[in-house]
């Protein structure tokens, strides 16, 4: 005679919970917690590196959005044109990255970082000064595999569990 | 006929509120725990210790809400029926016995009073469903009328089968009865028989029709909101109480225990059922109508009928039988029934089994 008709799938369900009971939540307390994100994130902003940058506009032309506005010198000074103005409007950017991969001096890097919410439309355009590279700013690996491999590893979910046994 | 009481009446009523009260919030919070747990996830942690605060925090949300009334909305039916669906849910823990006669009323017709009391909810929710004007929470509160016009025939009559084990109709006498074995051992067909009925009862996971999300957005209570829902969400909770205190009331044997004293060990039994209700709750999926209706009519309903007459014919036959004889037997009978009823189930045209 098959039980399989008469609640031993019923049962084994009621078991598979009651296992699931003793297990250890996989949870993420975000605030106080927090997972390290893939090495090659697009994160929500460019970093510029103003001494490698020619301002030759290419990105400002890669820009499908029209998301970075550049000012420049036409004279050239050792082979560069002096940059007056360079902004991005990261609300208007869709992370997509066309700008970095079209940088031919390798002046233009997307962010590390996400967390940038505001609480005002204007704050979200990065001016020249909040661009440049500095200690707590990291850059992300995208499209540069040099600089993810400088990166920590990305903590996937399946790794926290199996770290925990 | 005894004079009336106030002193009693008035403290147990005092008592019953406030223990249901609490009991329910501290149920929620640990329904909405235990299932995170076995979810894997956390369930909410912030507001006080463990998140213990967690109900207190949504009672102020939903009293601060606003009251909203819909425009074409039957306005006094609207009004009472939350107090129609909360109200009978209260009333049965009248004659839940908490201690040896502790309890509001120790009627003699106990059992009677439940049966007659607990179908009155109903009422309230096809009043929500039908005052609100919305096709979701008539069609909410048709599923409910006929789940529990179903349903109640097997619930009574699996609860005949304790009135002839247990000779007494008052739920103090049926607890003072189990006091060497609990009735569930007795009658484990009845305990199977109510527990799955008293599910459909109170509408809980895998038979919570009227509350189908995917089907009817929030079922009876979608048009309700702030303190008027709040009481339905009670409601819901306090029959859930309720009925884990009438399984551990009849089957389990209620305060009856060693050491400790019998309020304890009946919340210790009601905790015990509420966990299994809500393990089901964690495990199972939401049946449709038509398997809901057949299992009630083709399935509980015959077992019932056959609990009761096997029941008779040992009560009358053998009324001073050994327990430890007549305990395996009774268990053997119910996995027998079950299989055999499982065998030749039909859900509409097909069979269960292929």
């Amino acid at each position: 005679m098959k039980f399989n008709f008469y609640g031993s799938g019923m049962g084994e369900g009621m078991m598979m919970t009651l296992r699931h009971l003793f297990r250890r939540p996989i949870t993420v307390q975000y605030p106080e917690q927090r997972l390290n994100t893939s090495r090659r994130i697009r994160g929500n902003e460019l970093v510029w590196n103003d001494e490698k940058c020619t301002g030759c506009e290419i990105c400002a032309k890669a820009c499908h959005i029209g998301a970075i506005v550049m000012e420049i010198d036409p004279v050239k000074v050792e082979k560069k044109n002096k940059v007056y103005k360079y902004e991005v409007d990261t609300g208007y950017c869709i992370m997509c990255g066309l700008c970095v991969e079209a940088c031919p001096f390798k002046a233009l890097y997307m962010g590390y970082d996400y967390e940038r919410a505001k609480y005002k439309r204007g704050d979200l355009v990065q001016t020249k000064e909040m661009m440049k590279e500095t200690p707590e700013k990291h850059v992300s690996g995208y499209f540069y595999p040099e600089k993810a491999a400088g990166l920590p590893l990305q903590t996937l979910l399946i790794d926290k569990i199996s770290e925990e046994k | 006929m005894t004079e009336f009481n106030w002193g009693h009446f008035g403290l147990f009523a005092v008592l019953i509120l406030v223990s249901v009260l609490t009991v329910v919030m501290g149920f929620i919070w640990f329904e909405r725990r235990a299932l995170a747990r076995m979810q894997i996830r956390l369930g909410p942690n912030r507001t006080g210790p463990f998140g213990l605060l967690q109900p207190v925090a949504d009672v102020l949300k939903v009293l601060i809400k606003e009251d909203i009334v819909p425009a074409q909305a039957d306005k006094i039916v609207h009004w009472l029926a939350p107090i129609v669906a909360l109200v009978p849910a209260l009333m049965i823990f009248a004659v839940v016995p908490f201690q040896d006669g502790g309890l509001l009323a120790d009627l003699n017709i106990g059992l009677l009073y439940v049966l007659a009391v607990s179908s009155v909810s109903t009422l309230g929710i096809f009043m929500a469903g039908w005052a609100s004007n919305n096709k979701y929470t008539i069609i909410a509160a048709m599923r409910d009328v006929a789940a529990v016009v179903s349903y109640e025939i097997p619930l009574a009559l699996s609860l005949v089968g304790v009135i002839l084990v247990a000779g007494t109709m008052s739920m103090n006498g049926i607890v003072q009865e189990q006091n060497n074995v609990p009735l569930i051992f007795w009658q484990p067909l009845g305990f199977f028989i109510f527990f799955i009925s008293g599910l459909a009862e109170i509408n809980r996971t895998p038979f919570d029709l009227l509350e189908a999300d995917s089907e009817i957005i929030a079922g009876f209570h979608t048009e309700y909101s702030g303190m008027k829902f709040a009481l339905f969400y009670l409601m819901e909770y306090a029959e859930t109480l309720a009925l884990s205190a009438l399984v551990a009331t009849f089957f389990l044997g209620g305060w009856q225990g060693f050491l400790l004293p019998g309020w304890l060990w009946l919340l210790l039994k009601i905790v015990l059922v509420f966990f299994v209700i809500m393990w089901i709750r964690a495990t199972l999926p939401r049946v449709r109508i038509d398997q809901m209706m057949s299992l009630a009519w083709k399935f509980l309903f015959p077992l019932a009928l056959l609990n009761m007459v096997i029941t008779g014919i040992e009560v009358v036959a053998w009324p001073d039988a050994l327990p430890w004889v007549l305990i395996p037997v009774n268990i053997v009978i119910a996995a027998g029934l079950i299989i055999l009823m499982s065998r030749n189930h039909k859900t509409g045209w097909g069979r269960v089994e292929v």
